[in-house]
């Protein structure tokens, strides 16, 4: 147990020399919320963790996206963010691609819902996106469920432990994208419980009990909703 | 000034303070305070301020249309205020009149200091404020709900904003002047702070102010601020916390 305090914008975290994470501002000794959220303070680093908030694209992030447009040298995905994603061809088809010789509608099509990792993200450019490696690529089938972006640590839990309950107890494989799309695979009543129960992780993050909480829904049934 | 004094035969305040709503000088009126109703908007936040009912919504960070507009270092700020037109008793034109658009215009740059604009480069962030019903002080109530919605949001902020009115009534400065001491009064000051900061962000004013009675009325608007400030922070702890404590345990959560 970690204790957190509720702050708003403009709040003071902490004072001193801490090193600081991301939503949060240093004002002479002080450090300053810039979000509503929980923050903690840890021995070494001040954190915090908003509650509510717009998915930006960062490094490494995994991702869910939807093609929404392609051109000769990529294609353009929603993302689920205020920036759209680029895949370059070139990231696909290899070095030697061209627009001449490689048909881009042959590997995905616009409303292709896609897999991808961020390779880079500016500030002066649109995010690139990348499918090399494990994984990634065209997403066939599934349920897709949208939950806040500032939810998906939550939804994923400690280790994992979140995810895997759900998983457990449904029967159902849940693909989770650092910008809040939840991809859900498995039989019908197990997508709709696990829908429930993403539902419930997103409205009621904040709780204390919540892995319980979830249990306690999900409790009934070991596999597949039966 | 002197014309609208003459319209007025009522006394707005009399011999022991009391003003024609039954508030001391310095009261407010009851104020409260929602946020998050709008499943649509990205932000939302509804304030009843006395007679004033007032929906705050924020969409963004998004693309900008007109793509002209784009700004490549920072996030352009787009801010509304509406008034609909059942919002006063004769039926408003819908049309934004040269008043809305200067309210809109001070709103715009009440909010801007507080929100860090240069997180969010090459989008636009879209500030939407309709007056439902409309009774004074309600540029004040907009930007009070607005930068909730801005919180709601979940856009960086250096500081919440928080506006409030003073004014002078005769020789009285009282504190939230309502439409009839608005119009009736003999001036008005709104005033927007970023309380943590401690910097204005917007301040007009009418009326004539002997050097005392400004000071007086600017520092009034102040603390009225401060005192809404602490509104504003549980109706975000009813939003995001169930309204509990300032300290909570919660599990740790870890990608």
């Amino acid at each position: 147990m970690i204790e957190r305090r509720q702050v708003i914008p403009g709040d003071v975290i902490a004072k001193g020399n801490h090193r600081y994470g991301p939503y949060i501002e240093k004002r002479g000794d002080e450090y300053v919320a810039l979000r509503v959220g929980l923050a903690e303070v840890g021995r070494d680093e001040i954190k915090l963790n908003p509650v509510t908030g717009p998915y930006l694209p960062r490094a490494e992030d995994d991702v869910i996206g939807k093609v929404v447009d392609l051109n000769g040298f990529g294609w353009v995905v929603d993302i689920n963010s205020c920036f759209d994603g680029f895949l370059p061809a070139s990231f696909v088809f290899g070095r030697e691609f061209s627009p001449a010789t490689h048909d881009l509608s042959s590997k995905f099509r616009v409303g292709d819902i896609i897999g991808a990792r961020i390779e880079s993200s500016e500030r002066s450019r649109d995010p690139q996106l990348s499918i090399r490696g494990q994984g990634y690529g065209k997403i066939e089938s599934g349920e897709i469920i949208k939950i806040s972006p500032t939810k998906v640590p939550r939804l994923i839990g400690k280790r994992g432990a979140m995810i895997n309950l759900i998983s457990e107890k449904t029967g159902c494989d849940v693909r989770v994208g650092q910008n809040g799309v939840v991809v859900v695979t498995g039989s019908p009543e197990g997508i709709v419980k696990t829908a429930r129960a993403v539902k419930m992780v997103d409205e009621e993050a904040h709780a204390a009990d919540l892995m319980t909480k979830v249990e306690g829904y999900l409790g009934g049934s070991e596999s597949g909703g039966n | 000034m002197e014309g609208a004094k003459v319209a007025g035969t009522r006394k707005l305040i009399d011999g022991k303070g009391t003003r024609l709503d039954g508030r001391k000088w310095d009261e407010l009126r009851p104020i409260s305070l929602q946020v998050g109703l709008m499943k649509n908007a990205d932000g939302s936040a509804y304030i009843e301020w006395g007679k004033n009912k007032i929906m705050a919504a924020v969409y963004g960070p998004k693309e900008v249309h007109p793509k002209h507009q784009v700004l490549p270092d920072r996030a352009l700020l787009r801010c509304r205020y509406h008034m609909a037109p059942f919002s006063v008793d004769d039926r408003k034109n819908p049309a934004p009149s040269r008043r809305e658009i200067e309210i809109s215009k001070v709103t715009r740059e009440a909010l801007q200091p507080a929100v860090i604009v240069e997180d969010y480069p090459r989008t636009a962030i879209e500030v939407w404020i309709e007056v439902l019903q409309s009774d004074g002080g309600s540029r004040c109530a907009g930007i009070t709900a607005a930068s909730l919605a801005l919180a709601d949001a979940g856009i960086n902020m250096r500081d919440m904003v928080v506006g409030c009115s003073c004014g002078l009534i005769e020789d009285t400065v009282v504190s939230d002047l309502d439409d009839t001491e608005d119009k009736e009064g003999d001036g008005d000051m709104p005033v927007a702070i970023m309380p943590n900061l401690g910097q204005v962000t917007l301040f007009q004013v009418d009326g004539i102010y002997t050097r005392e009675k400004f000071q007086k009325a600017f520092e009034l608007a102040i603390e009225k601020g401060k005192q809404i400030y602490g509104m504003q922070r549980a109706a975000l702890n009813a939003r995001f916390f169930g309204g509990e404590g300032a300290v909570t345990q919660v599990e740790e959560a870890a990608e």
